[in-house]
């Protein structure tokens, strides 16, 4: 099988965030894989593993895929680490700030062009936390969307993929063919740490960089502007008691006096 | 007069809360459509059951390609209407399912896409919470047909009774939005409670419970609330990951928030920052989270909470 994975390197989610007109300031703050991407490299990594493996001599290939600008080559460094074969990052000044149907836009084009037979992605990045990535990759490439797997089941003879769907909705059990879209969510498997073996390997691994022409699509005037971006004044902190055996009376009469019971 | 499409919002063949926070946020920018897709031949009772909220028309589509292929299928039949009808706006509910629908929508129908808004104003702007709501954002789709989330619980929706006209067209799922099949289906286990991003009071606990959410429920049930956790309390294993509150996980801002034995890193603030009034229990007296609290108790939450529960039942008695 070729596996894709999409990845994104986001500012830390630790880190205190700030806009610059109306652009995150990506400079100011260190960058690392997006968290939740390292669920989808790993289930990548388990899904050739169980079907015999992504070494030399293995059936299967996974391809990192990446937009973002240079720096991005760390986070890409890393899912490599971890065991995926080769990279393509899509780097160009005019994707600066780019958004969610100009991302998907590229990395589809990009994918169909590897003609993959599945994609995994994470639910969302820890920075813009939109979780559409997925779903427009499959509405762009006409793929299976399976998105939100809690479980993924790959029969690659039969060329077909069963899941769990886990959203606010319930639980869905989900099947499709090749090309397939697959999102996973956080805890569907305890990611591995790269081992030292596979820090060095990575760094003979091939990155293949391009750039917007190469991939052959315009990056168009945004499709949604930001007209303004403020930082909201500090909550500022209220009455606080020491529990004296009174706490739970002095919350309820303060809920109360707020009308909120 | 303008139009606006809002996809109704159901769980079930029951019309959620948000279906008249949707319609109520549209009504300021036109005269509201519903877009109900029903499965096949129950259109009527999906219909009849939208009568709350400023909607003039309802338009069903009725097919059970929308219980069999979910997501890409409504998409489909969404993006359909919006070309017949030439919207000023299309605003769906920010869940997951919504939010994949808008994704699928916004492509077929070369649209810009805003998620998770807290606010549109009449001339279609959207307000948006980021970064943990830290920042407040303002922004306007520049490209086709405004896809705007609204988030669940963001506006106090208008509930007056309507009677809205009802069209029923018929429109059909194409093959390349059924790719994907659901194959069974099960609904959210809620325990009687209310759902999470739903609720008006939210009840959390976190490493302070040890594990034990007995107190936690029970102050939660007192006030009919949602239950949630934090992400050290769901990665222990001590509540299911689909009630974590924070970055990695839900996003909520209820009336009433009460944090129980969490100290409160930016992870936890970002999925919850933006309630309405925020109460903290914890026996730290540094922990972070009494920054932002409108109310604090420094104390055991083994303690507080049965108090507070048997204070909360004799009040509405």
């Amino acid at each position: 099988m070729k596996i894709a994975v999409c990845i994104k390197q986001v500012p830390d989610s630790w880190a205190e965030k700030k806009m610059i007109n109306g652009v995150l300031d990506r400079e100011s703050v260190d960058a690392v894989l997006n968290d939740l991407d390292e669920y989808a490299i790993e289930e990548a990594l388990r899904i050739a593993e169980a079907h015999g493996g992504n070494e030399e001599d293995g059936t299967n290939t996974i391809t990192v895929i990446s937009m973002g600008p240079e720096r991005a080559t760390e986070a890409v460094r890393k899912a490599l680490s971890m065991g995926a074969n080769d990279a393509i990052l899509i780097t160009d000044p005019k994707l600066a700030g780019a958004d969610a149907l100009t991302t998907s836009a590229v990395l589809a084009a990009v994918i169909e062009k590897g003609g993959f037979d599945l994609v995994v992605c994470g639910t969302e990045s820890t920075d813009a936390r939109m979780s559409v990535v997925p779903a427009m990759l499959a509405e762009r490439l006409n793929a299976a969307q399976l998105t939100f797997a809690s479980k993924v089941e790959v029969d690659p003879a039969a060329g077909t993929v069963s899941i769990t769907r886990v959203t606010e909705a319930g639980v869905d059990q989900m099947h499709g063919k090749f090309p397939c879209v697959i999102s996973v969510v956080e805890k569907i498997n305890e990611p591995r740490y790269p081992s030292f073996k596979g820090i060095m390997a990575a760094k003979k691994k091939s990155i293949d960089s391009r750039d917007l022409a190469s991939v052959g699509v315009s990056a168009e005037s945004a499709w949604s502007l930001v007209a303004d971006a403020t930082p909201r004044p500090p909550r500022a902190a209220g009455i606080k008691v020491n529990d004296d055996g009174t706490g739970g009376e002095q919350l309820v009469a303060y809920l109360s006096e707020k009308k909120l019971i | 007069m303008s139009n606006v499409l809002i996809l109704a919002d159901f769980v079930g063949a029951k019309v959620t809360k948000t279906n008249a926070e949707l319609a109520t946020v549209g009504a300021r920018i036109g005269e509201v459509i519903a877009v109900v897709l029903s499965p096949a031949g129950q259109g009527a009772t999906y219909a009849a059951a939208i009568n709350r909220g400023p909607i003039a028309k309802i338009i069903v589509i009725e097919s059970d390609s929308f219980v069999h292929n979910g997501v890409a299928a409504v998409a489909d039949v969404l993006a359909q209407v919006i070309t017949s009808q030439s919207p000023s706006a299309v605003l769906i509910a920010s869940h997951a399912f919504g939010k994949e629908v808008a994704a699928r929508t916004a492509v077929k129908s070369g649209s810009g896409i805003i998620t998770d808004a807290v606010d549109v104003s009449s001339e279609i702007t959207a307000t948006q919470l980021v970064f943990g709501g830290s920042t407040t954002v303002h922004s306007k789709v520049s490209h086709g047909t405004p896809i705007i989330t609204v988030r669940p619980n963001s506006v106090d929706a208008d509930t007056t009774q309507s009677t809205p006209s009802v069209e029923t067209v018929s429109l059909s799922v194409s093959d390349g939005s059924k790719k994907a099949t659901i194959t069974s289906s099960e609904p959210p286990v809620q325990g009687g409670r209310p759902e999470l991003t739903e609720a008006n009071i939210v009840v959390s606990g976190g490493r302070g419970t040890n594990g034990d959410f007995s107190a936690v429920e029970n102050f939660a049930d007192s006030l009919g609330a949602a239950v949630g956790a934090s992400r050290a309390a769901t990665d222990a294993g001590w509540y299911p990951h689909s009630y974590q509150v924070g970055q990695t996980g839900k996003t909520v801002s209820p009336q009433l928030y009460v944090a129980t034995g969490i100290s409160g890193a930016i992870q936890h603030r970002a999925g919850m920052q933006t309630s309405k009034t925020i109460v903290v229990i914890n026996k730290d007296p540094e922990a972070p989270l009494f920054e932002i609290a409108d109310f604090g108790v420094v104390g055991d939450l083994f303690a507080v909470l049965p108090k507070a529960t048997e204070g909360v039942k004799a009040h509405k008695s």
